[in-house]
This record gives C-alpha cells, sequence and structure tokens, in this order.
C-alpha cells in the first residue's frame, strides 16, 4: 500500500466509477486521493490476523416476506423522474449497433 | 408571549391547554424561517400552505375531540436526503435537483401518524457527505452563533434550523457524525441511535451499514420525544431491528443511581482544543459532583477509526450511488456519445468534489488487488473498534468526552483540505462502526462564543440510559437555554 497514485492510476479509477474529470479536477483530486491513501496506510500497523471482518454493526440475517404478489408503484410514477421516457419506457441511447 | 425559544415540551402543553392553535405556532415558526433563513440558510424548501394547511387539520381534528399523536401541532424540519412523498429530495445535489420521491420514508410516516406539522427541508453536505455543509450543491449554511463559521456537518441545517429557532425539532442522519458534530458546532442536542434502530427505509443511502436516522433539539427532552417516534421496527429495511421501543420521555427525569461514566484517555490527546477540553472536564466533574463514578477506560483502536471509516464509507458509498445513471431519474448530461459516456459525462456533471473524491476512493479500495489491503483490512479493524467498546462496556454504563476536537471552524477553512475535514469526526466515527448509540448535548462555550458539545455514548439499544444521563447533566446546567443572538439572524442577509 501507501503508494502515491498518478493521474493515470486517477483517470482509471475514474472510469471504472464512471465519472468524467476534467483535466483541472484530475490535478485537484490525485494529490488530495494520495493524501487520503497514505493516512490509511495507519490500518496495516493493525495485527488482524485472527479477526473475522465485520460488515455490519448489528447480526444481520435473512429477512424474508411472505411469497405474494403485491402492487407495485405505477408505471406513470416510476417514469415521473426520468430524465426521458416516451410515458411507456425509459428512453436510453442506442446500444446495439445497426439495430 | 412568542413561542419561538421554547421548547417542545412548552409546545406540546402550550397546544394541548388550548393557549395555542397549530396553525398559531406553525405561524410563528415559518415566521422566523422568514425572518433567519436569509442570514443562516439552514433550509432548501419551505411550502408554508401545505404547512399551514397541516397544522389546521391537526387542529380541526383536535376540536372534534380525536385523540391526537404525540408530536401534534409540533413543527418539524426534516434533512433533505430523507424521501417525503411530493416534496423535493436534492440531498443537496444538483443530481436529484428535481427529484420528487413519489414516497414517503418511514419516518415520514411515523411523523404523519404523530401529527407533526413537517414546516421544511434542510440543507446538508451533498448525499450527506461532509463535516461542514460547505459541499452543498445550492449554498452553505451559516452558524447561527457566528455566520462566519460552519455549522457542521452533514446535518448542518437542521442543526442550523434547531439553534435559530425555526422549529423546536428536526431529524437528520449520522453516518460518521453529522448528527452529533453539527449539534456541537451549533449549540443544540443531536442523538444517533443504535444501528437499526429507525428504519433507513426512505433515507437515501451513503453508507448503509454506518446511516442511521436521529432527532435534533433545543433539549434532551425534544431528543427523547422526537425519538420515540422515530425508533421502531419496520419490514421494508431489513436491518431494522424488531424490539420493542421503551417510552423515554416517562423515564427521562430519573436520574441514574450508582453511574459509572468512562473517560478515555485517547479522547484527550494531540488535536483537543484547550477550551473545549476544559469544558468536558469540567462537565465530567458535573457527574462526580452527582455521585457518579469516574473510571478512565481504554479504546485502544479509537485512532484507527477515521482511517477504517475513509475505506468503509467511500466503498459502499461508491456502490449505492452506483444507481444515479441518468436513466431513471436524476441529472442526463445534455449531450454524450454513447450510453457509456452519458453515464460518465451525466455522473461528472452532476456530481459535487467531496461525492466524486469518496466514489474514487471506494472504487480504488474495492478494486482487484486492492480489495484485501484496503476493504477487507478495515472491516477488521472495525471488529477491534467495537471490541474495545464491548471491554469498556463492561466496566462503565457510559463513556463521556467531547463530541469535536474544536469549536466550529470558519466557512473556506478546511473545504480544499478533505483530510483535515475528516479528521473533524475523530471522536464520532468510533459509534457508526461499532452500531452504538450516542449523543452530543452543549456543555459550555468558546471564549470567542461559540458552543461545545459534550458526548455520551452507551452500549447497543441503551438509548433509555443515554438520554437519562444525559438530562442528569442537563438538569445541573443551563448551557441548553443559551441562544444565538436571534435579532441579529433577523432581517435581511449584510453578507
Amino acid at each position: 500500500m501507501a503508494e502515491t497514485l498518478t493521474p493515470e492510476q486517477v483517470r482509471k479509477v475514474a472510469r471504472l466509477a464512471r465519472l468524467k474529470l476534467t483535466d483541472e479536477e484530475l490535478q485537484r483530486l490525485t494529490p488530495q486521493l494520495s493524501d487520503v491513501l497514505k493516512y490509511v496506510d495507519m490500518l496495516s500497523e493493525v495485527d488482524t490476523d485472527d479477526v473475522e471482518p465485520m460488515a455490519h454493526a448489528i447480526e444481520v440475517h435473512n429477512v424474508l416476506r411472505p411469497d405474494e404478489t403485491r402492487e407495485s408503484l405505477p408505471r406513470e410514477q416510476a417514469l415521473a423522474n426520468a430524465p426521458n421516457s416516451d410515458d411507456r419506457y425509459f428512453l436510453v441511447p442506442q446500444i446495439i449497433e445497426g439495430a | 408571549m412568542s413561542l419561538i425559544g421554547q421548547s417542545s415540551s412548552q409546545l406540546r402543553q402550550a397546544f394541548t391547554e388550548g393557549q395555542a392553535t397549530a396553525v398559531e405556532i406553525a405561524t410563528e415558526y415559518l415566521d422566523q424561517i422568514s425572518r433567519t433563513d436569509d442570514n443562516v440558510a439552514a433550509l432548501l424548501h419551505v411550502d408554508r400552505e401545505a404547512a399551514l394547511a397541516r397544522a389546521a387539520e391537526v387542529d380541526r381534528r383536535r376540536e372534534a375531540g380525536e385523540t391526537l399523536g404525540p408530536l401534534a401541532g409540533l413543527p418539524v424540519i426534516v434533512k433533505d436526503n430523507i424521501c417525503m412523498r411530493g416534496v423535493p429530495a436534492t440531498c443537496a445535489s444538483r443530481m436529484l435537483e428535481n427529484f420528487v420521491p413519489p414516497y414517503d420514508a418511514h419516518v415520514i410516516e411515523q411523523l404523519q401518524a404523530a401529527d407533526a406539522v413537517l414546516i421544511g427541508r434542510a440543507n446538508l453536505d451533498e448525499f450527506a457527505m461532509g463535516s461542514s455543509c460547505e459541499n452543498s450543491a445550492f449554498k452553505p449554511t451559516r452558524n447561527p452563533w457566528n455566520r462566519e463559521c460552519s455549522p457542521g456537518g452533514s446535518s448542518g441545517g437542521s442543526a442550523a434550523a434547531v439553534a435559530a429557532r425555526m422549529a423546536p425539532l428536526a431529524v437528520g442522519s449520522d453516518t460518521g457524525g453529522s448528527i452529533r458534530q453539527p449539534a456541537a458546532f451549533c449549540g443544540v442536542v443531536g442523538m444517533k441511535p443504535t444501528y437499526g434502530r429507525v428504519s433507513r427505509y426512505g433515507l437515501v443511502a451513503f453508507a448503509s451499514s454506518l446511516d442511521q436516522i436521529g432527532p435534533f433539539s433545543t433539549d434532551v427532552h425534544g431528543s427523547a420525544l422526537l425519538l420515540e417516534t422515530l425508533a421502531g421496527h419496520d419490514v421494508r429495511d431489513t436491518t431494522s431491528v424488531d424490539q420493542p421501543v421503551p417510552s423515554y420521555t416517562e423515564t427521562l427525569e430519573q436520574p441514574l443511581e450508582g453511574l459509572r461514566v468512562g473517560i478515555v484517555k485517547e479522547h484527550f490527546g494531540d488535536g483537543l482544543d484547550e477550551e473545549v477540553g476544559t469544558a468536558v472536564h469540567a462537565a465530567i466533574d458535573a457527574y462526580r459532583s452527582l455521585g457518579a463514578e469516574v473510571k478512565e477506560v481504554s479504546l485502544p483502536h479509537s485512532k484507527y477509526s477515521v482511517a477504517a471509516y475513509y475505506i468503509i464509507a467511500p466503498s459502499e458509498a461508491s456502490s449505492n450511488l452506483a444507481r444515479y445513471d441518468g436513466v431513471h431519474y436524476g441529472h442526463r448530461a445534455e449531450k454524450f456519445e454513447n450510453m457509456v459516456d452519458m453515464y460518465e459525462t451525466s455522473r461528472g456533471e452532476a456530481f459535487g468534489d467531496e461525492v466524486k473524491r469518496r466514489i474514487m476512493l471506494g472504487t480504488y479500495a474495492l478494486s482487484s488487488g486492492y480489495y484485501d489491503a484496503y476493504y477487507l483490512k478495515a472491516l477488521k479493524v472495525r471488529r477491534l473498534i467495537r471490541e474495545d467498546f464491548d471491554k469498556a462496556f463492561a466496566d462503565v454504563d457510559v463513556i463521556a468526552g467531547p463530541a469535536t476536537p474544536t469549536t466550529a471552524f470558519r466557512i473556506g477553512e478546511l473545504i480544499d483540505d478533505p483530510l483535515a475535514m475528516y479528521l473533524n469526526d475523530i471522536y464520532t466515527i468510533g459509534a457508526n462502526l461499532a452500531g452504538i448509540p450516542g449523543i452530543s448535548l452543549p456543555c459550555g462555550q468558546s471564549g470567542a462564543g461559540l458552543p461545545i458539545g459534550l458526548q455520551l455514548l452507551a452500549p447497543p439499544f441503551e438509548e433509555e440510559r443515554l438520554l437519562r444521563a444525559a438530562r442528569m447533566y442537563e438538569a445541573q446546567t443551563n448551557w441548553h437555554g443559551a441562544c444565538p443572538d436571534l435579532e441579529g439572524l433577523a432581517g435581511s442577509a449584510d453578507r
């Protein structure tokens, strides 16, 4: 760990996160993210060999409900906040070429 | 007599005894918002007509002799990351600028059922990420005690609104201290319940294993009253715990006999402002004088809490915020090349700096090759932090310490130094990682006149103990009665 991030690495992470960054943002974020990573590197001091990871603060177990059909959100309400729809479907750019 | 500045129980009494109607109360508080919010910028959305209509409905039902809920006629302000049907929920983000939820959060249903009058939506750091309220995409909230200073974050709007007496009660959310830190900065009471105590259904998710909704109030009684309403089992949140909710207000005035108060030596080390330390020590002396036994306890892993948090919270955030794709709701860019470019451009345009930083951190920590070294490691340290608390609570009933290392910092002071900003939550984050309840209540003021917060922590589901312990201290002092200069806040903005 404890590596200093390069702008290229940050660009790659941004792509994985589906975030378009401007060059100015890249220059600003790179040292800030590096600083935080250097700080969190203190975790490597802690001996965790026999420690179980703890994902939740309470015991979490499956919660099941009866398998019964229920009313869902009406279509018009589900579409009401969509940036683009034709009142029946969410509209997105074409993803299959030649279709 | 003015209703502004009265505690929730005084207002409740005025309402039940017929000295004030719900409409009169709502009108005074809405007027207080009109007078002061130009200068405080605590709120993002106020629908005066809807609030007054709701208050009129409460009055009508009282006149009809109907039994009313425990918050009948009380104005409540809700953080803008909690969904309410038909009312904008922006999360202080360009991403959700035009989002109007089609459903009510569990806590909104509870507030409505309790006959509260919801009068406004509070500003926050975008998607509840931040400790200063400066990460709001719309405006920074100002600290009512000193408008050059931050109210803290991310529930800074809720805390500032209660401090400026725009409502006696407000609702916030706390992921790493986002209720307790602004409560300390603004001189009000703020409480994070045990994880699972309050349903997160309808709370816009940031870090799901840490987020918890909780109350703000001018005094401890108000938080007890509001928590009674918010808490309870909800099948729509699978982490909501099915346990009866005690009546916190009923037992509040009973001091705890033989109370053992733990102080953590790690909480009084480097970085703690001297004035804050002095005020907190004085508060602990107050417990001694009440007959409490004060014992030192150790939380040896607490120094790793901020580091563990800034892996775990961003990891969960990167996953939760993947839903903002510009398809189902939220911002969509106008110009893009293809589907992936549409995602990237929409998200790049609509998220602010802090949200981007955290999504990036989380994506990095969860990415191939780094998962074990960062995310898994942080989860293991999280368990050690929880075990420290379990050991400490074997010896003491509550832990007392500072809520924040300093009093409110100046707006702009830390905004370009994320790490320094993150360290502001060093005393509060442990409770989120461990899932335990915590409260911050006023315990003093700095020479510059800024409030200081005392944090009390208790074992899981011991909210009743926590509130009673907090009330024991409050009953001995007058800090909760301290109020910023409301006259000075009134009038048009002069900045």
